[in-house]
């Protein structure tokens, strides 16, 4: 056990000085946000661009994008372990240590969004005053710890005996597997009701908010595997053949769609009804007033169109297409499920009052630095993880 | 067993030294990265940080903590106050009543709340927010929040103050995870300032816009500090902790009037017992025609509205 670790931990310090700059800048790019975020600590969330009519900003709208991204990985897991795909069983790990360090971020985000962290105590059940099943809130801490341990278990157990030379036995971790996938399920949904149980705020209150994470999740989670895998085949760090890049095209083509399709039947209920409600949307869409979110949502909507574009047109077997298209449904879906999913529920206000949101730089920098810290995170658990993976049973 | 691991088993003079290297200048940079919270504005005690939840604390707890919050209190202000915690009484629902029909905007009653309740001035934190509204509807979404004082009282219009709604049905409870908000017996929200994390999940969760959060450490003169606090309300509040409107418990429930009521100019503001038929507000609820805001919410609020001359 202590040979494994050792093993990891010696791995990361052997790279090419392009790792050595990228894992220098992560570094220094995470202290950034770390002193953002003192400095929030010192003087209080005035330091942030919210306050009382925009309550929750930056910080929650990368919550919600990144447990998507953390539960997207199942999407690569269902076809290595369900269906078998020998080639998808070889990577599959690296999609289950992203799962960990999407997590690691989620929980990071939340912790910065807290008023006093000082007192994260008070959510530990028994020791503190859990509000459970009351709060969704105390749901969504339950499944995204969950789901951290059980892909911590996973990755740790498959490299663990492949390290050893040993065949992973089925028994052994199989069965959690398949827990985990139907738990990928879980966080974001669970999320989801986070937003949706509240019936203060109708941008929110709509059935079709699960879903419709759900499908943006399986989007964007797979398009930055794609970049991630391309990425290291390209620096000869793992092979594979380019059947596995169609299937997850294919699964990424498919989600998108069906987000798109979730989207304009909201979209249309809301318009078209044309109730009192909609005033949400038209601020979002720029058709009521002045909105700082307009450009962005519209942005963001292009990017999804144009890159189911991409991904159905016959240019899509072309890498450097698919490459683009991927960026653009990353960048697309961050957009919408942040900017344009959490902020929007906020104005107007729920006694009608328009007030602007503009993130701090504080702010900002304290999310980078998060950003930052899990890109390392997953950086060191690649470089430990993949000479384990390349060793021939 | 493969090369590779074989040469891991060694690690080579320029990785170690490298490795160091980073290691170090990580945790020199890491101890630079904290320094800004060498001048924070507020440091919990170590008795805060350890302080259960108000509902798990035996009346011995209660004493000493009351004591230590005078003593700070005294030292941070210079002045001394007495903190007391009236508890609800059998038989008691305190409900309000506004007649919209005689509000004239005045915001009096926002100001003598803000005196009352020792909120922070300096950022300015107000639970009541007066709307204007234009005569025909009720349009929330074309209300004006922020018109001048001079634009009181003006005929064309009318004004509509909205507060914490006291919900029998409350969001805002359902929602905290960690049990920081609850309703008391006789109906009222309160909110343990020790207790709340400052997940905000509550003013989310609020129609109303009822809830006011303490985005930076509450500042409040020793002139303007009201020495006569209740635990559950006006006592002075800590940094990334909630607030809001606790229906001025510490008087209510020992028989005196909010400081809202008390103050406005015109008895737009009735207060009083739901469970007492000769009560006032009994009486407007037998005899006016009167509404809640956002009943298709089903939050059913004690806060209710009547148009009356
Ligand atoms: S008005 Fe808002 S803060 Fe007051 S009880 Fe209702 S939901 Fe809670
Ligand atoms: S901000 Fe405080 S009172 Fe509100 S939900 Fe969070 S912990 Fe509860």
């Amino acid at each position: 056990m202590i040979q494994f670790f050792v093993h990891g931990f010696i791995s990361t310090f052997r790279g090419s000085r392009t790792y050595w700059l990228w894992v220098t800048f992560l570094l220094a790019v995470s202290l950034i946000g770390l002193n953002a975020w003192a400095r929030q600590l010192a003087h209080g969330l005035a330091t942030s661009g919210m306050g009382d009519e925009v309550s929750w900003g930056m910080y929650i709208a990368n919550f919600v994008f990144l447990v998507g991204m953390a539960a997207a990985a199942v999407m690569m897991v269902i076809p290595a372990y369900i269906f078998k795909d020998r080639e998808m069983h070889k990577i599959v790990v690296l999609s289950e240590l992203f799962a960990v360090a999407a997590m690691v971020m989620c929980i990071l985000f939340v912790t910065v969004d807290l008023g006093r962290p000082d007192r994260i105590w008070h959510m530990v059940p028994r020791l503190g005053y859990f509000n459970w099943p009351g709060s969704m809130l105390t749901w969504d801490v339950l499944v995204l710890n969950g789901y951290l341990l059980l892909n911590l278990y996973v990755c740790f157990y498959v490299l663990y005996s492949r390290f050893h030379g040993r065949k992973p036995k089925p028994a052994l971790y199989i069965p959690v597997v398949f827990l985990a996938i139907g738990w990928a399920f879980s966080i974001h949904t669970t999320t989801a009701f986070l937003f949706q149980g509240l019936g203060g705020r109708p941008f929110w209150n709509s059935g079709l908010i699960a879903p419709r994470f759900l499908a943006s999740a399986f989007a964007a989670g797979p398009s930055f595997m794609i970049l991630v895998f391309l990425f290291l085949r390209k620096s000869g760090a793992i092979t594979f053949n380019d059947q596995v890049i169609g299937r997850i095209r294919v699964i990424i083509t498919v989600s998108l769609l069906i987000n798109i399709f979730f989207a304009g039947s909201e979209l249309f209920a809301e318009f078209y009804s044309d109730s009192k409600h909609v005033v949400h949307f038209s601020h979002l869409f720029g058709l009521h007033g002045e909105s700082l979110l307009a450009p962005w949502i519209w942005t963001a909507l292009g990017l999804n169109v144009a890159a189911a574009i991409l991904l159905l047109s016959p240019a899509r077997r072309n890498q450097g297409v698919l490459i683009v298209a991927c960026m653009m449904i990353i960048v697309g879906i961050w957009t919408e499920k942040g900017l344009g999913f959490v902020i929007p529920a906020f104005i107007p206000t729920t006694l009608g009052d328009f007030v602007q949101y503009v993130p701090s730089v504080n702010e900002l920098l304290v999310c980078v630095g998060v950003w930052a810290f899990g890109l390392l995170v997953y950086t060191l658990m690649l470089k430990g993880a993949i000479p384990i993976i390349n060793r021939e049973e | 067993m493969s090369g590779d691991q074989k040469a891991c088993a060694g690690i080579s003079r320029r990785d170690f030294v490298t490795g160091a290297a980073v290691t170090l200048a990580s945790v020199g940079a890491g101890a630079a990265a904290l320094a800004p919270l060498m001048d924070a504005e507020e440091i919990p005690t170590a008795d805060e940080f350890i302080q259960k939840h108000y509902r798990r604390l035996t009346p011995a707890d209660k004493k000493e903590i009351f004591a230590r919050l005078e003593r700070e209190i005294e030292k941070q202000y210079g002045k001394k106050a007495t903190i007391c915690d009236p508890k609800p009484i059998d038989g008691v629902e305190f409900a309000y009543v506004l007649n919209i029909g005689r509000c004239i905007g005045c915001r009096r009653c926002v100001y003598a709340c803000m005196k009352e309740n020792n909120q922070s001035r300096d950022p300015q934190i107000q639970y009541i927010r007066v709307m204007k509204l234009k005569k025909g509807s009720v349009d929330l979404e074309t209300s004006v929040h922020d018109y001048p004082p001079e634009e009181a009282a003006d005929p064309n219009y009318f004004y509509m103050p909205v507060q914490c709604q006291q919900c029998r049905n409350p969001p805002c409870v359902k929602v905290c995870p960690v049990k920081a908000t609850w309703k008391e017996k006789d109906g009222i929200i309160v909110i343990d300032y020790n207790w709340c994390i400052g997940c905000r999940y509550c003013e989310a969760a609020c129609p109303y816009h009822a809830r006011r959060f303490n985005w930076s450490k509450p500042g409040l003169s020793s002139e303007d500090l009201n020495p006569d606090m209740g635990y559950l309300s006006n006592r002075p509040r800590y940094m990334g902790v909630m607030e809001k409107c606790t229906f001025c418990l510490h008087r209510t429930r020992e028989g005196r009037y909010p400081a809202c009521l008390e103050v406005c100019p015109t008895g737009a503001r009735k207060f009083g017992n739901l469970r007492d038929p000769d009560s006032e507000v009994r009486k407007i609820l037998e005899n006016e025609r009167v509404y809640v805001l956002k009943q298709d919410l089903g939050t059913l609020p004690k806060f209710y509205y009547v148009f009356a001359k």
